[in-house]
């Protein structure tokens, strides 16, 4: 096997060749080619305008906006219990943890704690959002490149986790339950054993996307040694979430900064990382991703503690003056709200630093020099959600 | 943000408020290390124990604090960089007021005065953003002073390439030119699009159309009692 430094010499020296191969000896005209922002890989409306050298593409740059919704501006109208129903908004596929960094954010400026059986019931509906979100991705991964199959086996697959949620929360996608302090409902009857029900089916789901995609030939071939991210490189644009892992950077919200409110602490699981930094490890990184949420659920499900679900928080909740800042490990990557609070019901400012943002961020470097197929393995490999970048 | 305890903890523990003043030696040592980095032009710092550190220079030394941060702090992970305007709203959107007043199509009130956050400030808007160490596991919020109206202040881009689309970002929402920037072009709104919707002045229009539903919509919280309710009111 090769050494780490060696890996990080290979993957300077791809940098350096995806910069030389743009100034091929050749001379052409080039042209200029529209991807989106209506296309299948880019998850709602992202327009990527490709300059390309032949089959090369000497510039990529992604135009956003399309969705934009002002998130940051209408939090500034909204009343704290209100504003969670926006952000559910933000990642889409994953939303309940969308709401956790938000609230935990005014937990810590309120220094008010959930009790321990809702943040129990907080960290499992967390892994069971970051696994709807990311057996998608699965199966997004498998239609982009050609194998349309496991789109199909990823839908299905999904139900059962969103199933679980839906019992829960009341909406498959946009729950809305999570509360300063607790949360609103407790768990209803049956539920801890038919997740525990979910979570077998959804590892088989996982066996069977490693059969018929991440060990399928062609696959391999495609995403190999495509779109390398050097870690020094990923750390500077802020790469977070699998796709940093899949650089080799050891680095997880969950294990190295867990914010009080949620309890990782409490199960064992592990944090993987890949040294390649191509779009076949950050693909791989994240089935395994999957694999330790299911186990992080079934862990949590057994030792969730009795009790009450909701803190003693007023009424009419008015956050004291100050700045804080949260930040979790999301299914895309470290999703984080800056709030500053006046000390009325509403936020001030609310800054939303969203994982995609930052991960599409590097679209431009890395499509340097490539060729036209890989931008859409890139693209799907390093998995955004448009509501994540426009917010 | 970041303290090693963070992830080890048993039972997430409420902040150590009870202890008379607790100190943070990991985030002073870090600030004094800023200090002794950039001298006078750190104007301000302020440190939650045991949660972040926030650290105020001047305007000109922006871009050497990212430097500083990013070389002599190993802080090489950029999280975000943003601008915040402190000026009160004008609008009357705090529920407080209980009047819109933008809906009855009354003039603006006078805007009341600038209150900054921690580390200080001295100007309506300041520049502030957050790098982390992924090796020290700490990490630090930079702020900035922009002048009133002229903001502006040196790129990040250099320093930290993820820069770019905040930068961009900041520049159309809040007006604030980034010195230096390689790619000035907007990143959300339209190329034609008039004002900077994020500052505090600029109105938002669906408040304009429809009324602001009041206290009416705040949904009972359980466990509240009488108690709370005439605390708050």
């Amino acid at each position: 096997m090769t050494a780490i430094s060696d890996r990080a010499q290979l993957s300077a020296l791809a940098a350096q060749a995806a910069d030389n191969r743009i100034n091929v000896d050749y001379e052409s005209e080039g042209m200029t080619l529209n991807i989106g922002p209506q296309h299948p890989a880019t998850h709602g409306t992202l327009r990527i305008v490709a300059r390309l050298d032949g089959e090369q593409v000497v510039s990529a740059e992604p135009i956003a906006g399309y969705m934009h919704r002002g998130y940051e501006k209408l939090t500034e109208v909204r009343t704290y219990p209100q504003v969670t129903t926006l952000i559910n908004r933000i990642d889409w596929l994953g939303s309940f943890a969308n709401e956790v960094p938000f609230i935990l954010a005014a937990e810590k400026l309120m220094e008010i704690e959930a009790p321990p059986r809702a943040q129990f019931i907080r960290t499992i509906l967390f892994e069971l959002s970051r696994i709807a979100n990311i057996s998608l991705f699965l199966g997004d991964l498998g239609i982009q490149l050609g194998g349309l199959s496991v789109g199909f086996y990823a839908f299905r697959d999904r139900e059962f986790v969103l199933n679980q949620i839906e019992a829960v929360t009341g909406g498959r996608f946009h729950p809305n339950f999570d509360r300063i302090g607790g949360l609103k409902d407790d768990l209803p009857k049956g539920w801890i054993a038919e997740t525990h029900v979910a979570m077998d089916k959804l590892r088989a789901f996982c066996d069977e996307v490693e059969d018929i995609l991440i060990g399928n030939e062609i696959f391999q071939k495609r995403t190999r040694g495509v779109g390398i991210i050097p870690p020094d490189i990923a750390k500077s644009y802020g790469l977070s979430g699998p796709n940093a892992r899949g650089s080799g950077i050891d680095w997880d919200l969950r294990r190295d900064h867990c914010p009080p409110g949620l309890v990782y602490d409490k199960a064992d699981w592990k944090v993987w990382t890949h040294p390649d930094g191509d779009a076949f490890s950050r693909s791989w990184i994240r089935l395994q991703e999957t694999r330790e949420a299911t186990k992080i659920v079934d862990q949590l499900l057994d030792a969730i503690p009795s009790g009450p679900i909701m803190a003693k928080v007023p009424r009419i909740i008015k956050v004291p003056e100050g700045e804080a800042w949260v930040a979790t490990e999301n299914p895309l990557g470290e999703m984080g709200y800056y709030i500053v609070s006046k000390g009325d019901l509403v936020p001030f400012r609310v800054k939303i630093r969203s994982a995609s943002f930052n991960n599409v961020s590097i679209v431009p470097w890395v499509c340097r020099g490539v060729y036209v197929p890989d931008v859409i393995t890139i693209l799907a490999s390093l998995y955004f959600i448009l509501g994540d970048i426009d917010r | 943000m970041s303290s090693p305890e963070g992830g080890a903890t048993e039972a997430p523990a409420a902040e150590p408020e009870t202890e008379p003043a607790p100190v943070d030696e990991a985030r002073e040592a870090l600030l004094e290390s800023v200090r002794a980095e950039l001298g006078d032009a750190v104007v301000g710092s302020h440190i939650r124990p045991g949660d972040d550190l926030w650290i105020r220079v001047t305007n000109e030394a922006w871009r050497s604090a990212g430097e500083v941060a990013r070389h002599k702090l190993g802080c090489t992970y950029f999280d975000f960089l943003s601008v915040i305007d402190w000026l009160p709203s004008p609008f009357g959107r705090d529920m407080d007021s209980q009047e819109d007043i933008a809906v009855h199509g009354a003039e603006p009130r006078e805007a009341g005065p600038i209150v900054t956050g921690y580390a200080g400030g001295d100007t309506r808007l300041q520049v502030f953003a957050r790098v982390v160490s992924l090796e020290g596991g700490h990490g630090l919020t930079l702020k900035a002073d922009l002048d009133d109206l002229e903001p502006s202040v040196a790129t990040w881009v250099p320093v930290y390439a993820g820069a770019n689309w905040h930068e961009r970002e900041a520049w159309e929402m809040f007006g604030v030119t980034f010195v230096g920037h390689p790619n000035p072009v907007h990143m959300y709104l339209p190329g034609d699009f008039e004002g900077h919707p994020m500052r505090k002045d600029f109105p938002l229009l669906a408040r304009r159309v429809k009324p602001w539903p009041g206290i009416v919509d705040v949904e009972p919280m359980p466990g509240a009692d009488d108690a709370d309710e005439e605390a708050a009111e």
